[in-house]
């Protein structure tokens, strides 16, 4: 498959902005949706619209099979056992119920919780949540000033309280594939459980979670071409057997009285309340597709391409700061922050959408990774496969054009 | 001296006479550049507007019954609308500030043009005007 090819399963990429064809490089804050999830959707909608698990009825027992078809099919995928799939309405859920759950049973006053410098505020404000309850201590790893997390430095921020490690498995800003099985086993080492923040990872790596050996690995669906509200929770059994219940309500029960209530297994017990039934589904297609691209030779050199051009037509220009430089070009995402002495972030991005280019300018949820390289903001330009690498050069074209206009 | 009102309709048309994006963004980048420097002393954390994803200074002075604003920001486009409040809000009495629609950035055609984020930074700038001007009625 090109891109090309790629673009016309996108419905969305067909609208124009400002009367020029649209450039979409916000792909790391949400990816459009592919036609068959949104052919699911209407399905889910129109054929098989019923509340699921409850009913003996006919459409109920299908809307039931499509949602626990979803939940084998991403345990296959990752590699994992059903009952290790929680469904939850994102990335951001998953990481609220851990921090809440986990620490709800493993965490006590002067307990240590590690996290990168470079997490998404996702995987950073739960466990300050978490600390300011429990009276723990949140400790950030150090970064090299390239972007690599490095499995020493890990290392050496453990300490007998750590109870949790909890690192991105690709960061939002910086789109440096983390070593993660390396890190994974610094921590197993000492025995301390690590969960991955897969929102980035999960869409441009194949992942699996018995080869990486972490303990918990969550991401959401809209990232990667799925409907909005979906989010995979994976959770070694034996964790997810020991955490306490996060929400009360439907179906997290096994039986209720008023003398007490005793609680389903997971991850039954992590899905309280109706699903997003007609949602959660559209993972399948959506990763059917992903799994697709990832696997077609043509589109992974066609990425691949486009990686080596950003990184050689950033770095090369001297106005021009790049944030997560690869060591090989192998290690980098399609995923360019930056900044532009002389021209703020906001004024280019403001600029490059009257062109037609969307990217997105700012803090992107990690202030602290911010504070860390010393900036209020940076422009970042985010690829998925249906990017070509026309867009790439016209996106640098029109670049330059918005920084003559500022500088 | 001129009334609220009478500056309004000058900038509004002056803008006027751009068409295309282009032209209105480079005008506004000119105004930016160009505003009366803003002490830094006065870069402190209550006079930074929030809203923003640049960041906004506003400050403000009364002399003879009339309210002033000065005002910065690390972005110059944002810097460009500051100017053209600061023209048309600076000198007004806080009656006269009062009592104003607020209508004027969607009047230039901006709240349409801009992001939605940057819209709501404009908004809080012009509400935190009306509230200074309230303040002293």
């Amino acid at each position: 498959m090109n891109a090309k090819e790629i673009r016309d399963r996108f419905p969305a990429l067909q609208r124009s902005v400002h009367g020029r064809p649209w450039v979409y490089l916000d792909n790391a804050a949400t990816s459009q949706r592919l036609q068959a999830v949104l052919d699911c959707w209407m399905e889910m909608n129109i054929q098989k619209n019923a509340n699921i698990h409850r009913a003996v009825h006919t459409v109920a027992v299908e809307a039931t099979e499509a949602f626990e078809f979803t939940r084998d099919f991403v345990a296959s995928l990752l590699h994992a056992s059903r009952e290790e799939i929680v469904f939850t309405s994102g990335a951001t859920a998953s990481l609220n119920l851990v921090a809440s759950c986990f620490g709800e049973a493993f965490i006590g006053e002067g307990d240590e919780i590690l996290v990168s410098e470079a997490e998404h505020h996702s995987n950073l404000v739960p466990w300050q949540m978490l600390c300011a309850r429990k009276k723990a201590v949140l400790k950030p790893v150090r970064i090299e000033n390239s972007g690599a997390l490095l499995p020493d430095t890990l290392e050496k921020c453990i300490s007998e309280r750590t109870k949790i490690v909890a690192i991105s498995h690709i960061s939002n800003v910086l789109g440096i594939i983390n070593p993660v099985k390396d890190l994974v086993a610094v921590c197993h080492r000492k025995g301390i459980p690590v969960l991955v923040d897969g929102a980035q990872g999960m869409v441009h790596q194949a992942v699996d979670v018995a080869d990486l050996d972490c303990d918990f690995y969550v991401f959401s669906g809209h990232k990667l071409f799925a409907a909005t509200g979906t989010g995979v929770l994976y959770g070694k059994k034996k964790w997810l057997d020991r955490l306490p219940p996060y929400m009360g309500g439907g179906e997290m029960i096994e039986t209720v009285r008023f003398s007490g209530t005793t609680y389903a297994a997971a991850p039954g017990r992590f899905e309280a309340g109706t699903q997003n039934i007609a949602s959660i589904p559209t993972l399948v297609p959506a990763l059917e597709f992903l799994h697709t691209v990832q696997q077609d030779a043509e589109t992974v050199s066609e990425q691949q391409a486009i990686t080596a051009y950003m990184l050689d037509a950033l770095q090369s220009d001297e106005r021009i700061r790049l944030y997560g430089v690869p060591r090989r070009t192998e290690e980098k995402i399609p995923l360019f922050s930056f900044t532009v002495t002389g021209a703020h972030h906001e004024d280019l991005a403001l600029i490059l959408d009257k062109m037609g280019i969307a990217v997105r300018s700012g803090q992107m949820c990690a202030e602290p990774l911010m504070d860390r390289f010393g900036v209020t903001g940076m422009l970042r330009a985010s690829f998925a496969p249906y990017n070509t690498m026309e867009e790439a050069v016209y996106f640098m074209q029109s670049l330059n054009k918005a920084i003559k206009m500022l500088v | 001296m001129s009334s609220l009102e009478e500056r309004k309709a000058a900038v509004l048309e002056e803008f006027s006479m751009y068409d295309e994006w282009l032209d209105k963004y480079e005008y506004l980048i000119e105004l930016g550049k160009s505003l009366e420097a803003y002490p830094e002393s006065e870069k402190t954390d209550d006079k930074m507007i929030k809203g923003c994803q640049s960041r906004v200074w506003l400050n403000h002075w009364m002399d003879g019954g009339k309210l002033y604003f000065g005002a910065d920001s690390d972005a110059i486009i944002t810097k460009g609308i500051i100017s053209l409040l600061i023209r048309v809000y600076s000198g007004a009495t806080p009656a006269e500030i009062a009592a104003d629609d607020f209508a004027f950035i969607a009047d230039l055609g901006l709240k349409e043009n801009l992001s939605p984020t940057r819209a709501n930074g404009l908004v809080s700038m012009m509400e935190t005007i009306r509230k200074t001007a309230e303040g002293y009625e």
